[in-house]
């Protein structure tokens, strides 16, 4: 396990082919993700997302899905640099996985992995962390919680 | 809705961004004050090592220095801390942020195709 990572997972009202098709389907992530999203979602397919495609400094983020098992986990890299292609040891794992609670319900957790083992010049590494990730919300709690006990003792 | 935020503070970003030196300020943080020597000797990094993180976490205003004897010992700032615990914070929100938009359009859909079914 990469010491940098993230989980986050939340209950959703919803059967586990609606999650599906909510984290997949291009129409779809954009409206909780991205500004606009193009997406082949196949073992090896590739995409882009584009944030602030409405301000002076647009970003076009490059993806490449890792695995797709519908209905259960749906996985990509991606690297915040349009002209490179994503891979193992150059980009951020994002696997999603989704647990069905009964018929109508989704128990659906994202686990993000990888900055610290990237191949990256830190320079790099220092823009995607500030532009991107959420990835050091352990670090930050953690962080937090000895500067806390540090003040209370 | 964008991943950018233009509110962060650049040199507290570039302070605790790389792993390593969150490995050191950790420690720092747990010790109150030490010297580069004695956290090398927690940590897999070499003294050097250590001493050119403490200079960047130094720069960022998050810890202090003074001499003490041959040595010179390090403390956390306070208050530097603090804004860098906020700014993780409000880092670490994003996700659940995305999350939850996940779970309102899944079960805005779900509740239409039920509708339409």
């Amino acid at each position: 396990m990469s010491a940098y990572a993230i989980e986050r997972a939340i209950d959703i009202d919803a059967p586990v082919d609606v999650v599906w098709r909510t984290i997949t389907e291009p129409d779809k992530i954009r409206t909780w993700f991205a500004d606009a999203v193009e997406l082949d979602a196949r073992p090896n397919g590739e995409g882009t997302l584009r944030f602030r495609v409405d301000e002076p400094d647009p970003l076009v983020v490059p993806i490449t899905v890792v695995t797709v098992d519908r209905p259960r986990t749906f996985a990509y890299r991606w690297i915040p640099q349009p002209d490179r292609h994503p891979g193992p040891g150059n980009a951020v794992l994002v696997t999603f996985t989704l647990e069905p609670d009964g018929d109508t319900r989704t128990r659906l957790r994202v686990v993000e992995t990888g900055v610290d083992e990237l191949d990256w010049p830190e320079a790099e590494k220092r823009e995607y962390v500030k532009d991107h990730l959420e990835g050091w919300a352990e670090h930050g709690g953690r962080l937090q919680t000895l500067f806390e006990d540090t003040a209370a003792s | 809705m964008t991943a950018h935020d233009p509110g962060i503070d650049d040199a507290l970003w570039d302070a605790v961004a790389d792993p390593s030196r969150r490995r050191v300020l950790d420690l720092l943080v747990a010790r109150g004050d030490a010297t580069p020597t004695v956290l090398a000797a927690e940590l897999p990094f070499t003294r050097q090592a250590v001493t050119k993180h403490l200079g960047v976490l130094e720069r960022a205003g998050l810890v202090t220095s003074r001499r003490a004897g041959r040595e010179v010992r390090y403390s956390v700032t306070a208050s530097a801390l603090s804004r860098a615990s906020e700014l993780m914070t409000e880092t670490a929100k994003r996700w659940d942020a995305r999350l939850a938009r996940i779970k309102a359009i899944a079960e805005e859909l779900h509740a239409q195709e039920s509708r339409d079914a």
